[in-house]
């Protein structure tokens, strides 16, 4: 078991004849990665790493039985690839894109309702599940197997949370990240609720930073509805408010936004907190001493 | 993105919302003119600064003779205007908006944002105009009202009338509400607004007269969205904006000056954040923010060293590159180019890993170069605070 993607996942790129689509692909199927086929519009009918390109995601899906997506397509033209893949029952989606117009995103969001796929990011580093599946961009390299489930909002301060862990022998069940920018596919509580449903999760680690009410949220959610230990670290405490610091969603506008709040209030809740970004890997091996949950 | 008021409102104009009728002037002379052109006994004189908080730091004067138009133009137009928003520095006025001065019977409140929780548009209204919307918010909560707006359907009259009953427009005023309602809801859509706010939204005039009039207004627009809307991208000013941001930016670098003497490069908001965090709680105190993105190419690198060091607080450069989609090879070569074509003086202390940090590696240690290299995060934070320190 895992969240979203596992061994049995049947990946397919949209966007797979470009050049990041090719290295990320390459890697994706060093690890295991059941890559099945890309998508090009244009250039269906041809073979690419020795895999078939179609012009759409619905005749990949008809001719692979494809159920997860990783877009390498353009922002401006991202959104259209995710509804295209929504269009033709892909189960998750994973959009890398930094870039994508937030009016795009808001109208793809109108377009999800009352259909069930998960679409992960925009502005996100993917989700891998180590030695199983990895549908992003990650160094794969640095996750290893294990039974701390990771979200994130952040892409490199996901790999720097999961190299503390390695370094200390923790592994990851599953590593999400939701994305940077204000309005993303799936959000902290909904990664949560996975990992609640996941048996082989037995740590959660969240990572957020300044900017919005979600980490809180999420923390208050966790509260009444996580069975397992939640470890958080928010960034951004030394940032100025007003500024935005780098991800469209991380901009101080009032004060229960500072990273200092939000950690209080999600040690408040009960949950662990890590105050500094090189100690989340302790924080997560005292916590797992604490409660008890052996180290694997 | 940001625009000037008088940008705003003739945007708005075109979309069919009420505005008082005025002009752009750039010198007392043109204000005057302006001003006689456009008749009238009373007239407001605007500084034209992106930064809110203008009326209560002088920037909005209120006239009733040409010749104080132009004393009042005179006034702010070159001056360095302060309000909350600027910072003590302030903003340069270049430009002030003449407008015919209203009789205002009341003053209302209407905002339109993309909410992260909806992740929808919503309307934000309150009879409680000329406010600061959020200390209305956080005083007298009942007096805000929202609505959401289904973008497949968009904003529906129903909806507009429920908003103008709740903030009490009634009777002829309603119809006027939903139609300007309507047209800055379609302004935010076409132009990939992220934020609009109308503030105050007035009643002018008596009896049959009344009318609605949009007498401020604030617009933020996307900057991922400026590809497809040319007529908000000539809006810019980049006079309103820090020299150094937009040049980093032209690299497509993402840079905040802050005020200690650590520069930092780091690859993600996220990690650039914590970074700054780490240095923080070291003891000491980062020159920056800058985040060089994905896809960092050696010519970007040396970019961002340039940019940092442009500021001669910094006396150490601390580099955290944590690959992904970006490769430890091509940061190093972009390092060692930086270090060459600038001459670099002070320490660089480099943490590189992630995808390719072998190679990245290699590459810094058969260069000769005095790169002081860093295993993790936390000791690339203490190396840099330590050597700032002495």
């Amino acid at each position: 078991m895992s969240v979203f993607v596992n061994k049995h996942s049947k990946v397919i790129f949209q966007g797979f004849t470009g050049e990041h689509a090719t290295f990320h692909a390459q890697d994706a199927m060093r690890i295991g990665t059941n890559v099945v086929g890309g998508v090009t519009p244009g250039k269906g009918g041809s073979t690419h790493l020795g895999l078939p390109v179609f012009d759409t995601v619905a005749e990949a899906v008809a001719a692979t039985g494809a159920d997860v997506s990783a877009v390498f397509v353009p922002p401006p033209f991202n959104a259209d690839a995710l509804m295209e893949a929504i269009d033709a029952g892909i189960k998750v989606a994973v959009t890398i894109a930094d870039g994508i117009p937030v009016h795009d995103m808001v109208r793809l969001q109108r377009y999800r309702v009352g259909r069930d796929t998960i679409i992960i990011g925009p502005n996100t580093p993917g989700l891998i599940t180590p030695g199983e599946c990895k549908v992003g961009i990650m160094p794969s390299n640095i996750y290893r197997k294990g039974n701390i489930g990771i979200v994130s909002r952040s892409g490199t301060l996901n790999y720097e949370a999961t190299e503390q862990l390695t370094a200390l022998g923790l592994g990851t069940s599953t590593s999400v990240g939701i994305g940077g920018d204000p309005v993303n596919g799936t959000d902290f509580v909904t990664v949560l609720r996975a990992f609640e449903a996941d048996p082989e999760t037995e740590v959660v680690v969240m990572i957020g930073e300044i900017g919005g009410p979600q980490e809180v949220a999420a923390a208050r959610w966790a509260k009444e509805n996580l069975s397992k230990p939640l470890i958080c670290f928010v960034a951004g405490v030394a940032a100025p408010p007003g500024r935005r610091m780098g991800h469209a969603g991380a901009i101080i506008s009032n004060e229960a936004d500072t990273a200092a709040a939000k950690m209080n209030s999600i040690e408040q809740l009960g949950h662990y907190v890590a105050r500094n970004p090189a100690h989340i890997g302790e924080t997560v091996l005292n916590a797992m001493r604490e409660r008890g949950i052996a180290v694997k | 993105m940001n625009i000037h008021e008088y940008q705003a409102k003739e945007l708005l104009q075109s979309f069919g919302v009420p505005v008082p009728v005025g002009g752009v002037a750039f010198n007392p002379t043109q204000a005057r003119q302006t001003a006689e052109e456009l008749g009238g006994s009373r007239w407001v004189v605007k500084a034209q600064i992106h930064a809110g908080g203008r009326g209560k730091a002088g920037g909005v004067r209120v006239v009733d003779s040409l010749d104080e138009v132009k004393k009042a133009a005179e006034s702010l137009i070159g001056r360095r205007l302060v309000t909350h928003q600027t910072g003590p520095e302030g903003s340069l006025v270049q430009r002030v908006w003449v407008e015919q001065a209203s009789q205002i019977k009341k003053e209302f409140y209407l905002g339109m944002v993309i909410d992260r929780g909806t992740q929808r548009i919503t309307v934000i209204a309150s009879s409680e105009g000329g406010m600061d919307i959020e200390e209305v918010a956080r005083v007298t909560p009942d007096k805000i009202v929202k609505e959401v707006i289904d973008p497949a359907i968009g904003l529906r009259d129903f909806q507009c009338r429920k908003v103008a009953t709740a903030i009490g427009l009634k009777g002829k005023l309603m119809p006027q509400m939903v139609k300007l309602m309507k047209a800055i809801y379609r302004c935010m859509r076409d132009k990939d607004a992220l934020q609009g706010e109308i503030n105050p939204l007035a009643v002018v005039g008596s009896g049959d007269e009344a009318r609605l009039m949009v007498l401020d207004a604030k617009f933020v627009f996307d900057d991922n969205a400026l590809y497809r809307q040319k007529q908000i991208t000539e809006m810019r000013d980049l006079a309103e904006e820090d020299p150094k941001e937009v040049e980093a930016s032209s690299h497509d670098l993402n840079y905040i000056a802050l005020d200690g003497n650590i520069g930092c490069i780091v690859n993600g908001a996220g990690l650039a954040m914590a970074t700054l965090d780490a240095i923080s709680l070291h003891g000491g105190s980062p020159a920056n923010f800058l985040d060089v993105g994905g896809g960092a190419s050696p010519e970007k690198v040396t970019n961002a060293c340039r940019i940092v060091l442009e500021d001669p607080n910094v006396k150490c450069i601390l580099v955290n590159i944590f690959a992904g989609i970006n490769r430890c090879d091509w940061i190093a070569k972009g390092l060692i180019q930086a270090c060459e074509s600038l001459k670099i003086q002070v320490p660089l202390v480099v943490r590189l890993a992630g995808t390719n940090v072998e190679e990245g590696r290699k590459i810094l240690d058969e260069s000769g170069l005095a790169f002081i290299t860093a295993e993790n995060l936390d000791s690339a934070a203490a190396k840099a605070v330590a050597i700032v320190k002495g």
